[in-house]
């Protein structure tokens, strides 16, 4: 084996890192995560307040004039308002991402014989603990409100873990900017371009069926759209359908796609 | 002084690090161009030059943080780039800026760390304690590192490039910016690692660090390496230390600068206001001698001192421009203005 060799006597280097090493690799940067997320709480701030905020703010603008009174309403803005939010969440972690890089302990993670990807996906996995609670804060928000999903409490947690899936897999765009771009603020500022228009142009939070021909099309093509969709279904009325399909294979293509090209950017910058 | 580093080169085993011909360019600017270094294994190597003179860019090459333009680099034989992973494993590296988690403690640092090496969770922490405890951390390990000093944050930094016992160390200014008696005990923790059998390759501003711990020492300015050798063949080549001293009675200076030539046995120069006698002192022992005759002649000191060549004269030595990278003749101009030969 050229690869392998022998320094010390009984210890064998190998010049690649298995999967299994990988994994635990990535597990323990998520744990580095879990550390940072409890000595600085108030990076919390974001997830615990805009799914609050959002949640009141839309049903009661929205409620009367879309479905007639708020009651009516919470079925249609409580999945689209959680998609909304918790995608959106989703940008703070590539905006995280750059900050984290260009401090020191990075070029530690680089100089240790551990697995490229570990410093990526622990961070991205780490951030899935924000979006919980920003799922846990928006579905609870909506029962004070007076939100009663008929899927029953099993249908509602499938489509948190739904949203929770897609918004992991959706953070790797936002990773991908976040170890290409110079600054944190480019970061956040490519990231809402890009999101803002992707969140709005969907039927996150009326029915497309008024909008122009040309952008029904596109709030109809929407991945978004298909993952609100998804969700209305399992909350509202415990069905599986091709929009959940959808949503699961987007999801997939997108770490498929973003994944890799993240871990190179990512080494190259080097 | 390349060609003698040349000829002792010999297999490969014996060698922590063999780079030949790094180049990395940022832009227009070569940060790197064309350093070659072969450091022995169980020796510590020093990599002298000024700010930018392309140490740490050097450095990052070798540790695989950053890939050469051109040229090639091999720890213990293995290729730092074909065999990156490879290379990891046998080095620690400690960074100029601290390469450890702010936001975490220490203990929760070093915890990480020996995780990602691989270490259980229970030896973990149980290397986590017994590194702290050597570099005397252990009272500030439950502490988040904003409250660190600049000091416990190089000694934590180096602590986490010991987790895994690397044979090949690579310090990065480990020093810059501690005060003498930190910098004291950082000197005599390197020096101690080498005795447990690692190489370490470090970069210094410093000739004094550069001598007090390495067995040799290339001197690198602008991306090339303009001189290689021991410390006492670098110093050879730049010059001895000089003596300076100053009478208490001005009347006196004519007397003490033939007693010091003769003793000496080296031309002096006096500075007109202050009335300072230089002169190059080769033999540190004739001082006594000086001393002695100085005080048979009745002549009272206000002021000895003897000072070693600086960065800065081993610069103008080697290279013809000071550290900073001034032309020399402009530089200097204002020490030299001073010193009037009688």
């Amino acid at each position: 084996m050229r690869s392998a060799t022998t320094v010390q006597p009984g210890v064998r280097l190998k010049n690649r890192t298995s999967l299994g090493q990988s994994v635990r690799h990535s597990l323990t940067m998520a744990y580095r995560g879990l550390l940072k997320i409890r000595r600085t709480p108030e990076q919390l701030f974001d997830v615990t307040l805009q799914p609050i905020i959002f949640t009141l703010m839309f049903t009661y603008i929205f409620g009367g004039a879309i479905s007639g009174d708020v009651i009516s309403y919470l079925p249609v803005i409580i999945p689209g308002i959680l998609v909304q939010t918790v995608i959106t969440t989703s940008i703070v972690t590539g905006v995280q991402l750059r900050e984290d890089m260009d401090k020191g302990v990075f070029d530690r993670f680089k100089s240790l014989p551990i697995a490229r990807i570990a410093p990526l996906a622990g961070a991205l996995l780490a951030d899935t603990i924000r979006y919980t609670i920003a799922t846990v804060l928006t579905f609870g928000m909506g029962y004070i409100m007076g939100y009663r999903p008929d899927g029953g409490l099993g249908h509602v947690a499938i489509a948190a873990v739904l949203v929770i899936f897609c918004s992991w897999a959706i953070s790797w765009i936002f990773a991908f900017f976040g170890v290409i771009a110079r600054t944190a603020s480019s970061v956040q500022g490519i990231s809402m371009i890009v999101l803002f228009p992707l969140t709005f142009l969907s039927n996150a939070f009326v029915p497309t069926k008024t909008m122009p021909n040309w952008l029904q099309w596109f709030a109809d093509i929407n991945p978004i759209s298909h993952l609100v969709t998804a969700v209305r279904d399992l909350a509202n009325a415990g069905t599986v359908g091709w929009d959940l399909g959808i949503s699961l294979i987007g999801a997939g293509v997108i770490v498929a796609i973003f994944a890799p090209i993240t871990v190179r950017a990512y080494m190259r910058r080097t | 002084m390349n060609a003698m580093n040349m000829k002792e080169k010999g297999t490969g085993g014996e060698w922590g690090v063999e780079a030949s011909g790094l180049v990395k360019a940022f832009g227009s600017n070569k940060a790197v161009d064309g350093v070659s270094l072969n450091v022995r294994a169980g020796s510590i190597y020093g990599v002298l030059g000024p700010n930018g003179a392309g140490k740490t860019t050097t450095i990052r090459m070798l540790a695989t943080l950053l890939r050469p333009d051109a040229g090639s680099a091999r720890i213990f034989g293995h290729d730092v780039e074909r065999e990156s992973q490879i290379v990891r494993q046998l080095i620690g590296v400690t960074g100029q800026y601290a390469s450890v988690d702010e936001s975490l403690s220490a203990t929760e640092n070093l915890v990480i760390f020996s995780r990602l090496l691989g270490l259980g969770r229970a030896e973990s922490r149980r290397k986590a304690a017994e590194l702290l405890e050597e570099f005397g951390l252990t009272e500030a390990a439950k502490r988040p590192l904003k409250n660190f000093s600049g000091g416990m944050r190089r000694r934590l930094d180096l602590a986490a490039s010991l987790i895994a016992q690397p044979p090949l160390i690579f310090l990065d200014e480990p020093t810059t910016g501690l005060d003498p008696r930190t910098r004291a005990q950082m000197w005599e923790t390197i020096r101690r690692l080498v005795k447990t059998g690692s190489t370490v390759l470090l970069t210094t501003q410093y000739l004094d660090e550069a001598d007090q711990l390495a067995d040799r020492i290339a001197v690198i300015d602008r991306g090339i390496v303009v001189a290689e050798g021991t410390v006492d063949e670098l110093k050879a080549s730049v010059g001895t230390s000089s003596l300076h001293l100053r009478v208490q009675d001005h009347t006196d200076i004519g007397d003490a600068r033939r007693i010091v030539e003769r003793v000496l046995q080296a031309t002096s120069s006096v500075t007109s206001e202050a009335g300072k006698i230089t002169a190059p002192m080769a033999d540190a022992d004739r001082v006594t001698d000086l001393l002695v005759a100085l005080r048979e002649a009745g002549i009272r000191l206000a002021e000895i001192s003897v000072q070693k060549p600086t960065l800065d004269e081993v610069f103008l030595t080697i290279t013809g421009h000071d550290a900073q990278g001034v032309a020399a003749p402009v530089a200097r101009s204002t020490d030299r203005k001073e010193e009037v030969m009688l």
